[in-house]
C-alpha cells in the first residue's frame, strides 16, 4: 500500500523500461476495468446527487442545458446534500449505521480472532477443513441464508425454542426486529472476511518468533501481547475493514431482521431511490456514505504503509 | 587451531570431582516411531565452549531444544546448575537461545528487540537503555539500534541476535548454527569474535553445528552426534588425532582407512595384515584389539610422508601407488594415490616454495611412509 503519488510514480519508471509494451497492455486492462466499471457510475452518481428533481424521465433535469443567445448554462444544485443535514432522519440514519456497523466489527473481531487463532493453531490436518466449514457458507445465497436467521431468530424460532426447552427461558425473548437482530444478522454473514485476513497474518507468522518470546523470559499471555497480536494486527485492519464498509451500507440485514427504531442509511437509500423515486436525494445519500467511508479506508492506508514500510 | 581451548586451561572434564554445570543423563526423544535423540549422556562444565556436532539430522538442534526446554524429553532427565529441568518452562530457565533464523521480531528495532528479555524480567527503565547500549557495543552494532530487523543485512541481524541472547546475563547461552547464514569470510572473522565474547562473558556456550571446522576453531570440547547418539566428546585435537570409530574418523576431516586382520597384538604395538594396502601396518597408539580380529587403521593425509628416491624408513609403515589425482589448494596439495589393491589413499604436501617445484606428476609412481605413531586403531 503507498500513496498514489508514489505509485504512479513507480508505473512511470517502469514503463520507461525495456519490455514497455507489455507492461502496458497489462497494466491498461485493470485501470480500463476500474475506469469503465467503477470511475464512469460513480460519476454519474456524483453528477445526478446535484441535479434537480423532476416527474420525467430520467427523473432528474440534466445538468448541462443550451439556453437562448447559444450560452450553455450549468446548473449544479447542493440541495440535496442541504437536506441530508437539514433533515434529522438522514442524519439519524448516518449515525446510526456507523455506530451498528463500528459495534458489529468490534464482535466480529473478538469473534473473529479466536476463532483465527483456533485454526491457525490447530494441526495441519484439521486446519483445512475448519477453513472449508468458514467458506462453505458463501456456496448459499446471501439473500437465502438471512432469510434462513429468520426462522432461527423468531419468537417460535429455534432458538428461542430450544432456550425454553431447556429452561432457561420461560417467555420467548424478542430478537427479530430489534437491532439485536441486525447485529446477529451482521456478525454471522461477515465473520468470514474477518477470520480469513486474520487466519493469513497468523499463518504467515514464524513459529519461532513464540519461541524466542519464551525463552526471553515471556509468559504466553505476554509473549502473545508483544509479538503475536502486533503480527497480526494487519490481518485485524483487512478484516475490520471488510466488515465495516459493507456494514455501514447493508440493506438487505436491517430489512429482512430489523424493526422500524434503528433506520440504517442503506435502507433509507433503498426507499429515496425505489420508493419516492427521487434519483437525486438518493444518490446525494450515496455520496456522502462514500466520502464517510473514505475516512476509514484512507486511515487503512495511512497505517499498512507505515506498518508494511520496507517490507 | 583450537582458539577456544584458550579459554578453559584448567580443563574441568578431566576433574572426576568437577560438578558438571549442564548434566543430560539418558536422554531420548521419539516423535512418533523415529528416534530423533537416543540415550545421550552429557556432562558439560561450567564456562566451557561446547560443540554439538553432526550431519543434518543427527539430533543435535532437538538435544539443544531440549536444553532450551522446546521440547520435553520422552525419556532421561536435564539439570542445569543442580536443577531439574523436567517441570521449568522455556520462560523461566536460566538459558538463552539465539536461533537459526534469528527469530528477530519484525516489529520492532534492534533496541526494542534486545531490550524485551529485560523487559519480561523487569528491569528498571534507566537500567534497560544502559544494558542494551552496552550489549549493542559488544557487539558492535551501537548505530543500528533504532533500525528494523528488514533494514539489516544478514550480519547485522545476526549481531542482533546474539546481543538479544546475551543481555541477560544468562548462565547458559545455546546457539543454533550462528553462523549459517553468513558467507565464509564473515564467518571465520564471527568465530574468533564469539570466542572472545564468550570469555569475556565467562557463560557457558552450547553451540550446534554441522560445520567442523567452525566447531573445531571456536569449542573447547566437540560432541560428534550420529543417529541421536554421541559418538565421541572430546576436545578438538582429540577427536581429530585419536578419533575412537570410523564414523568419527571419517567425519572430522580426512581419512585413509585401511582395513586388516591383527596378526601380532602386542604391549605397545599391533601388527596388521592389510590386503588393501598389500602389506603389513604396525600401529604404535589406539585401541587393543585381539589377534584376528578385523579391524581399520586411520591415517591423516598430512601424516603420510612421500619417500625421495623409493626408499621407506624401515621402522615405518609404507607402500606405493600411482598418482591419480592433483588438487592445488593453494597452501597444501593434495595427492589421491591409487594403490595395487585398488585402493585410493590421499596425503597433502605443504607448497613450501612459491616456485611451485613439483617432483610428483601425474601417473608417477611414489612411495609414501607413515610413523606406526601416527596410525590409529579402530575397532569394527
Amino acid at each position: 500500500m503507498r500513496s498514489p503519488a508514489k505509485s504512479f510514480a513507480a508505473v512511470v519508471r517502469s514503463l520507461n523500461q525495456p519490455g514497455a509494451a507489455g507492461r502496458l497492455t497489462a497494466l491498461a486492462i485493470p485501470y480500463a476495468w476500474l475506469g469503465l466499471f467503477f470511475l464512469l457510475p460513480l460519476l454519474i452518481v456524483l453528477k445526478i446527487s446535484v441535479s434537480e428533481s423532476v416527474m420525467g424521465i430520467p427523473p432528474y433535469e440534466p445538468i448541462l442545458t443550451f439556453a437562448e443567445n447559444a450560452t450553455l448554462q450549468i446548473h449544479l444544485t447542493f440541495s440535496n446534500f442541504v437536506l441530508l443535514l437539514r433533515d434529522d432522519m438522514y442524519v439519524v440514519a448516518y449515525v446510526n449505521s456507523v455506530k451498528i456497523a463500528a459495534i458489529s466489527t468490534l464482535i466480529s473481531v473478538l469473534l473473529g480472532y479466536t476463532m483465527a487463532y483456533g485454526i491457525a493453531r490447530s494441526p495441519l490436518r484439521w486446519r483445512y477443513l475448519l477453513l472449508m466449514l468458514i467458506i462453505i457458507p458463501f456456496w448459499t445465497s446471501f439473500l437465502i441464508r438471512i432469510y434462513a436467521m429468520i426462522g432461527f431468530l423468531k419468537d417460535n424460532g429455534l432458538v428461542n425454542n430450544l432456550l425454553m426447552a431447556l429452561g432457561i427461558i420461560d417467555q420467548p425473548l424478542a430478537i427479530m426486529y430489534t437491532p439485536a437482530a441486525v447485529y446477529i444478522g451482521i456478525v454471522y454473514s461477515y465473520l468470514p472476511f474477518m477470520v480469513l485476513p486474520i487466519y493469513a497474518a497468523l499463518e504467515r507468522m514464524d513459529p519461532s518468533l513464540l519461541e524466542a518470546a519464551s525463552d526471553l523470559g515471556a509468559k504466553p499471555w505476554k509473549a502473545f501481547l508483544r509479538v503475536t497480536l502486533p503480527l497480526s494486527m494487519p490481518g485485524v485492519v483487512a478484516g475490520s475493514l471488510l466488515v465495516f464498509i459493507p456494514a455501514v451500507g447493508e440493506f438487505v440485514i436491517p430489512e429482512l431482521l430489523g424493526g422500524l427504531g434503528s433506520p440504517m442509511i442503506g435502507k433509507v437509500l433503498w426507499a429515496e431511490f425505489f420508493s419516492n423515486r427521487d434519483w437525486p436525494v438518493s444518490s446525494a445519500v450515496a455520496v456522502a456514505m462514500l466520502a464517510l467511508l473514505v475516512v476509514p479506508v484512507m486511515m487503512f492506508d495511512r497505517f499498512a504503509s507505515r506498518y508494511f514500510r520496507g517490507r | 587451531m583450537a582458539v577456544g581451548s584458550g579459554g578453559l586451561q584448567d580443563k574441568p572434564w578431566t576433574d572426576p570431582k568437577a560438578e558438571p554445570f549442564v548434566r543430560v543423563q539418558g536422554v531420548s526423544k521419539h516423535f512418533g516411531d523415529v528416534a530423533a535423540v537416543n540415550g545421550v549422556d552429557l556432562n558439560i562444565y561450567r564456562g566451557e565452549f561446547f560443540a554439538l556436532l553432526g550431519a543434518s539430522g543427527c539430533g543435535k538442534t532437538t538435544l539443544l531444544r531440549m536444553l532450551a526446554g522446546f521440547e520435553t524429553p520422552s525419556a532421561g532427565k536435564i539439570f542445569i546448575d543442580g536443577v531439574d529441568m523436567a517441570d521449568i518452562p522455556p520462560y523461566r530457565r536460566p538459558v538463552n537461545m539465539m536461533f537459526q533464523s534469528y527469530a528477530l521480531f519484525p516489529h520492532m528495532t534492534v533496541g526494542q528487540n534486545v531490550a524485551f528479555g529485560l523487559q519480561q524480567e523487569g528491569v528498571a527503565k534507566a537500567e534497560i537503555a544502559d544494558r542494551v547500549a552496552e550489549m549493542l557495543d559488544l557487539v558492535q552494532i551501537k548505530a543500528l539500534a533504532t533500525r528494523k530487523p528488514d533494514q539489516l543485512s544478514g550480519g547485522q541481524r545476526q549481531r542482533v541476535a546474539l546481543a538479544r541472547a546475551l543481555v541477560k546475563r544468562p548462565k547458559l547461552v545455546l546457539l543454533d548454527e550462528p553462523l549459517g547464514a553468513l558467507d565464509r569470510k564473515l564467518r571465520e572473522q564471527t568465530q574468533f569474535e564469539l570466542v572472545n565474547i564468550q570469555e569475556k562473558l565467562g557463560a557457558t556456550f552450547v553451540i550446534v553445528t554441522h560445520d567442523q571446522e567452525e566447531a573445531m576453531t571456536m569449542a573447547t570440547r566437540v560432541c560428534v552426534m550420529n543417529a541421536g547418539m554421541v559418538e565421541q566428546v572430546g576436545a578438538p585435537a582429540e577427536v581429530y588425532e585419536y578419533p575412537n570409530s570410523r564414523f568419527v574418523a571419517d567425519f572430522i576431516g580426512t581419512a585413509n582407512l585401511f582395513e586388516g586382520v591383527v596378526t601380532e597384538a602386542g604391549a605397545g604395538e599391533t601388527r596388521i595384515v592389510s590386503p588393501e594396502l598389500g602389506g603389513d601396518i604396525v600401529v604404535g597408539t589406539g585401541g587393543t584389539a585381539a589377534v584376528g580380529a578385523t579391524v581399520s587403521v586411520m591415517v591423516r593425509p598430512e601424516k603420510i610422508q612421500v619417500v625421495p628416491g623409493g626408499n621407506a624408513d624401515p621402522a615405518y609403515n609404507s607402500a606405493e601407488g600411482i598418482v591419480r589425482d592433483i588438487a592445488y589448494l593453494g597452501d597444501v596439495s593434495v595427492y589421491h594415490v591409487e594403490l595395487a589393491s585398488g585402493k585410493r589413499v590421499q596425503f597433502t604436501r605443504a607448497n613450501l616454495l612459491h616456485t611451485a617445484d613439483t617432483p610428483i606428476s601425474w601417473d608417477d609412481t611414489v612411495r609414501f611412509q607413515w610413523h606406526p605413531a601416527n596410525g590409529i586403531l579402530l575397532v569394527i
